[in-house]
């Protein structure tokens, strides 16, 4: 079944060449679009089913292991690719049924699919990258897709904001390539695998030195605090449905940077610590800036940075519980974030604006609208039953088994970000559903397929409640494999023709 | 040249463009700031190929000897390195432009929150002076091009409507 493997990056790149061709056709563009993005859902699915012996392998155009590129999915892959295809693909649809809504000619839609294609790939290649070198090439795919999306339209308020995102990401990129050298220069190999053996051997100083770089250039993308500041700036004046997925996915390709890099290259080491209190303080200090918001869109970025932290929490804690922890949490992340923005979405272009302060009574004039931010909302503050709960309380558990004082600390520091969240949310909710009306006239009518695809992804949500048990057996697994370490060497290096 | 292991020029090289970048990615101007990341690119290239060792041959069968064949992946590598940093930096480019042609400027603004924060910082400090009308430089300062002012508005309003 290693033909699978190729595909979530072939397609829609393939996809995406197509798309431009068909530049002046958008119904045909939306149709490659959406064939792109459903094949590619497939075979990210048919991947979680066959890794599950060992992962698989393509080396690219047969050269041999070390030298050559190599994609590797294995259930970690695996599942980010699920959850991602998945993800963008409900966006996709819900960014489809807006521009069918809006009708309008001028918008640039041209560009929007080719490059939405492009950014897919780009996570794809990151998820699958066999090499350091191949994974920051991955990055810098999707983080060229995104700056074009960030400034679609070229409008004022999106080329300031982008002009931050741009620039420190592409600071960023600069921190992980020369990461990318100079472990080569210390190990002379890029290769995953073989870095796993040889950065074993070399100085610990030096070791300690490389992974710092590695863990900063990946902190600035997955916005852990103090390198989180850009976020919250720059992500609220995108379209809806780009926000929705960057702040879905962007951060969490940083997230799985990391889980792969610190358990299959560097293990346990003093850096956790460090990570332990950059976790606690993007946790607290991103749901303290929630708290003095008043626009939602500015209030759901810092809920963003504020869980990042959780994930953080469970990679730093270096054990299996906490990686499985960690793996569930960026699973129910993803979908939850996401639709959040696409509802912060839906009630701008209902009312025409997001400012908690000119929002009132949408709770009776918009029902399903407050429905649909009301689940996700809880299920972002952890209550009981849903995915944020079952997610949170894993990572607890984690915590508590590690039994040291700053893990006891940062099991704290979770459940009182837990308790602000949801006060967080509770706020939004009295200012937009219940408050009386301060406009009482009536909002713009929402087209039925944006509320649909909204309602797709909260359900997609609620479904991980019901499927936790076996995805979180199903993560377990994929962590200890990632602690394992052989199995993904063994498939990489023993595979050699 | 091996004696000395890496290349020392390089080094040089590599050091003195990364710090040149640098300085010039703390300015204002996205302009500058192109050119600065631009440099720190160039330079992390530089030191991406002192990563291949010593200097060696074209590595290129049949042409020079396999033990004196410089390493090949850290010039595929920088290649790639090279055409992707090409790429941001016209897009950069192509974005100092847009912001020019909708500011007639291309500076990079300061953050929201700072802003935000400094504004009602100064309206504080001269709300306890009581010399509102006269302004001050911190006033100053905190109106410079700012986008917030509407924001800012907009929460006196809702706190009026409120009362």
């Amino acid at each position: 079944m290693t033909w699978l493997v190729p595909l979530p990056v072939v397609i829609p790149l393939a996809g995406a060449g197509l798309a431009v061709a068909l530049g002046r056709r958008s119904q045909l563009q939306r149709i490659v679009s959406v064939v792109s993005l459903t094949s590619i859902l497939a075979a990210s699915l048919g991947l979680l089913f066959t890794v599950n012996d060992s992962p698989l392998v393509v080396q690219v155009a047969d050269w041999p292991a070390p030298i050559g590129i190599s994609l590797v999915a294995d259930r970690l892959s695996a599942l980010m690719l699920v959850i991602s295809s998945a993800v963008t693909f409900c966006v996709l649809l819900f960014a489809l049924a807006q521009d069918l809504a809006l009708g309008d000619p001028d918008s640039p839609v041209a560009i929007f699919h080719p490059t939405y294609l492009v950014l897919t790939a780009g996570v794809s290649i990151s998820f699958l990258a066999g090499d350091l070198f191949n994974l920051y090439v991955g990055f810098e795919v999707l983080l060229g897709a995104s700056y074009v999306l960030i400034t679609l339209g070229g409008t004022r308020a999106r080329i300031r904001a982008g002009t931050i995102y741009v620039v420190m990401a592409i600071a960023s990129s600069i921190v992980f390539l020369l990461a990318v050298a100079l472990i080569y220069s210390a190990t002379g190999t890029v290769n995953m695998a073989q870095l796993a053996g040889r950065l074993q051997e070399i100085d610990p100083g030096i070791k300690l030195t490389l992974q710092v770089l590695l863990l900063a250039a990946f902190a600035v993308k997955a916005a852990i605090f103090p390198l989180s500041a850009w976020l919250p700036d720059s992500y609220p004046t995108a379209p809806a449905p780009v926000t929705a997925v960057f702040a879905g996915l962007l951060t969490k390709v940083g997230i799985y940077g990391m889980l792969r890099t610190q358990t299959l290259l560097f293990g346990e080491g003093p850096a956790d610590t460090v990570l332990m209190w950059a976790a606690l303080a993007t946790m607290i200090i991103g749901i303290l800036g929630a708290v003095a918001q008043t626009d939602l869109k500015r209030l759901l970025s810092f809920t963003l940075v504020s869980h990042i932290g959780l994930m953080v929490f469970g990679i730093a804690l270096s054990s299996e519980a906490g990686l499985a922890g960690a793996i569930f949490y960026v699973l129910h992340h993803i979908t939850v974030q996401t639709s959040l923005f696409l509802v912060a979405g839906l009630i701008e272009r209902r009312e025409g604006t997001t400012s908690l302060n000119r929002l009132g009574g949408l709770a009776r004039s918009a029902p399903l609208l407050a429905a649909l931010f009301l689940v996700p909302a809880f299920n972002l503050s952890g209550i009981p039953p849903l995915s944020g709960f079952l997610g949170k309380l894993g990572l607890l558990q984690a915590g508590v088994e590690a039994a040291t004082p700053l893990a006891y600390v940062l099991v704290g520091g979770s459940i009182l970000t837990s308790l602000l969240t949801l006060y967080v949310f509770a706020k939004a909710w009295n200012k937009a559903f219940w408050q009386p009306p301060i406009d009482p006239t009536q909002g713009t009518r929402l087209p039925a397929g944006m509320l649909g695809t909204a309602a797709a992804l909260v359900v997609l949500g609620l479904a991980l409640t019901f499927a936790a048990g076996p995805l979180f057996d199903y993560a377990t697994e994929a962590a200890r494999d990632m602690y394992a370490r052989t199995p993904y060497i063994e498939a990489i290096l023993g595979s050699t023709p | 040249m091996s004696v000395l292991g890496p290349d020392l020029f390089l080094v040089i090289a590599a050091g003195v463009l990364i710090a040149g970048g640098a300085f010039l990615v703390l300015e204002r101007s996205l302009t500058r700031v192109a050119v600065g990341l631009i440099l720190i690119g160039n330079g992390v290239n530089i030191l991406f190929l002192i990563t291949g060792g010593p200097r060696g041959g074209a590595p290129i069968v049949d042409v020079t000897p396999e033990e004196a064949m410089a390493d090949p992946l850290p010039q595929a590598m920088i290649l790639t390195a090279i055409v992707i940093t090409l790429a941001l930096t016209a897009f950069l480019v192509a974005m100092a432009h847009r912001s020019w042609q909708l500011h007639r400027h291309d500076e990079v603004q300061d953050d929201l929150e700072d802003r935000r924060i400094a504004r009602l910082a100064a309206i504080e400090t001269a709300q306890e002076r009581g010399d509102i009308g006269i302004v001050t430089l911190d006033e100053e300062a905190a109106g410079v091009r700012d986008e917030t002012a509407d924001i800012v508005e907009e929460h006196w309003l809702a706190e009026e409507d409120v009362r």
